[in-house]
């Protein structure tokens, strides 16, 4: 059986879930075996509803202390969900609680991990899973030698199916130890697109000038329903937070497009972000880097382009 | 206190990645080798400080490697540290690695653990959560700030669109990013510390790993630019709604 962990936060599942669970579901088809989910804790959701994304049952470990992200806690209680329900592959999200439960459930269960999985496993020879490696310069492929299997896939590598299904909810009773870690405080940013979960980036750099010129790309962003980002300088600048810094050294995103304003494009920017499926740049010389890498370009000045583009899309969507 | 870092060693960000033997092997002639970003600037740098405050601090380092690695580890101890274990294997797979630094630490009773984030090679963020499993301790991932007082941790780390503050009591394992510290340049006196500072060799635990790596592969080339005129935005925005269909 393979085993799809379900994420939320905020009491909602997070749109990473939905790709797991479609990875998950493809996976038990091709391996002729069934495919279910697990959630700790509780969501808003109706979770017979994730049954539309290929699941025949949705176990769900509802106890107080899950609340919370422990992830000593939280990898107890999937280590023991995978040994009482029998599942020989488990699915994550190489999202920040995969990247947080996953390698523990991989340890306790002595079950080979491949973090940050972009296919589906190769099963003619082996379990062969691709992952992107070098910072997303290669892949490579892993063969998973142990009885069970541990996936975590990075975020928007794969296509979310609905199957029209629904899913028979049971409570699975396990066990759930006492958190040691506390959390005194969280701060989130409302209303914005989270980066890694993004399908539109828009992106600034150095070409921008200063922090007061990011109007322009915050309304393009909004426009696009976008999630914002920069090169690392910026971030290093203080014009723009660090958790919008993608690269070789950032964050390392796939949106479905990437729009590059006053970005030269260099090799450890292009690192982070050339698994994007449309990449866009708009840069005044024609002999940015960028460009190699690029679907679409315009050369010219960012300080121009870019309020019209928002206009035309305006007009698009209007 | 004892506060054990992880020292990863990987290729600069600048090299060009290739591969040989059919794709099998990473082709390591030409390239340079550094101190994984993630353990260099923020977990290094954050014990060194850490250290500053509290000369009573026992700094170790550790990396699993051949001794081609002992370069790297002399680098990370010009920039601080006591002394450096090197657990004498090569091997990719996260869980021989954890298993082999799991070994060291439980006879080392160290109170903090501080790993980078992930390596920028193999990118997989996991021997800090398995080695934190294996001590059955904490663990506190993807961390932009670590302040230590006495017996607990005060950590603030990444969330999902944003950051939450977290209380642990020690011992625990950290995975560091940008936030905790900032990068340093090593100086005379650190280059000149680090050679006489001892580098312990020891053979590695007896573990099978769980994962292997077939191939490599690199990523498609781009079919190549399409530019449009900067005074003709309009033709970019029916591409991208109608060729690529992506708006
Ligand atoms: C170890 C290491 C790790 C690194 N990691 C990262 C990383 O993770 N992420 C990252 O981004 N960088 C990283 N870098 C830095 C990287 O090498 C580049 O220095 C950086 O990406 C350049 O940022 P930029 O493109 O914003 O600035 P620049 O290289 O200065 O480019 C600015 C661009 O803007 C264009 N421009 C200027 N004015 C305009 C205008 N009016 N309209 C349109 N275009 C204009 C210019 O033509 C130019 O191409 C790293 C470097 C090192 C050494």
């Amino acid at each position: 059986m393979v085993l799809i962990f379900v994420d939320h936060s905020d009491s909602e599942i997070k749109k990473s879930s939905y790709e797991v669970l479609s990875y998950g579901a493809a996976l038990a088809e091709k391996l002729g075996t069934s495919a279910e989910a697990l959630l700790l804790g509780a969501v808003k959701d109706d979770l017979a509803t994730l049954g539309n994304y290929g699941v025949s049952k949705v176990h769900q470990v509802s106890n107080d202390a899950l609340n919370n992200l422990d992830a000593q806690v939280y990898a107890r209680a999937v280590a023991d969900a995978v040994t009482s329900l029998n599942a020989d592959v488990i699915v994550f999200s190489h999202n920040q609680t995969g990247k947080a439960v996953a390698p523990r459930v991989a340890a306790r269960l002595k079950a080979g991990l491949v973090a940050g999985a972009v296919a589906l496993p190769d099963t003619s020879n082996g379990f062969v899973v691709k992952k992107n490696v070098f910072s997303g310069k290669a892949f490579a492929n892993v063969n998973i030698t142990s009885a069970i299997k541990i996936i975590s896939l990075n975020p928007n590598s794969f296509q979310v199916k609905q199957t029209g299904g629904t899913a028979s909810v049971e409570q699975l009773n396990i066990t759930v130890s006492e958190p040691k870690v506390k959390v005194t405080s969280v701060n989130k940013v409302k209303g914005e697109v989270p980066l890694t979960e993004a399908e539109i980036v828009v992106s600034g750099g150095r070409g921008l000038k200063g922090p007061e010129n990011w109007k322009m790309v915050e309304d393009l962003a909004h426009e696009l329903h976008a999630a914002t980002a920069c090169s690392r300088p910026v971030a290093d600048a203080g014009w723009r937070p660090h958790h919008e810094h993608v690269g070789q050294t950032g964050i390392q995103i796939a949106p479905n497009l990437y729009i590059a304003i006053g970005i030269s494009g260099a090799i450890q920017h292009l690192a982070g972000v050339n698994r994007s499926k449309t990449i866009v740049v708009i840069n005044k010389d024609p002999e940015a880097p960028f460009f190699k890498a690029a679907d679409y370009g315009i050369v010219g000045d960012a300080f121009e382009v870019v309020p019209k583009l928002t206009d035309e899309i305006k007009k698009l969507k209007g | 206190m004892k506060i054990l870092v992880c020292i990863s060693k990987t290729p600069d960000t600048t090299s060009k990645i290739s591969f040989k033997e059919n794709n099998t092997k990473f082709e390591e002639s030409g390239v340079q080798w550094i101190i994984n970003p993630y353990d260099e600037w923020y977990a290094l740098v954050r014990a060194i400080e850490l250290k500053e405050k509290d000369a009573s601090i026992q700094l170790h380092l550790i990396s699993v490697g051949g001794a081609d690695y002992d370069p790297v580890i002399r680098k990370a101890l010009a920039l601080g540290g006591d002394e450096a274990i090197r657990i004498n294997a090569t091997n990719n797979d996260s869980y021989f690695i954890a298993v082999q630094i799991a070994e060291v630490a439980k006879q080392g009773g160290y109170d903090l653990i501080l790993t980078g984030k992930e390596t920028i090679d193999y990118n997989s963020s996991s021997v800090g959560g398995m080695l934190a499993e294996l001590l059955d301790v904490p663990y506190i991932s993807l961390a932009t700030k670590v302040e230590v007082n006495n017996s607990a941790a005060t950590v603030n780390r990444e969330i999902e669109g944003g950051e939450e503050t977290d209380e642990v009591s020690l011992p625990v394992v950290i995975s560091c990013q940008k936030g905790v510290a900032e990068q340093r340049i090593p100086n005379m006196r650190g280059i000149m510390a680090a050679r006489t500072k001892p580098l312990k060799v020891i053979e590695p635990a007896a573990v099978e790993a769980l994962t292997n790596v077939v191939s490599y592969e690199l990523p498609a080339p781009k079919a190549g630019v399409k530019l449009v005129a900067a005074d003709n935005v309009q033709e970019l925005v029916r591409l991208l709604h109608e060729e690529a269909k992506v708006i």
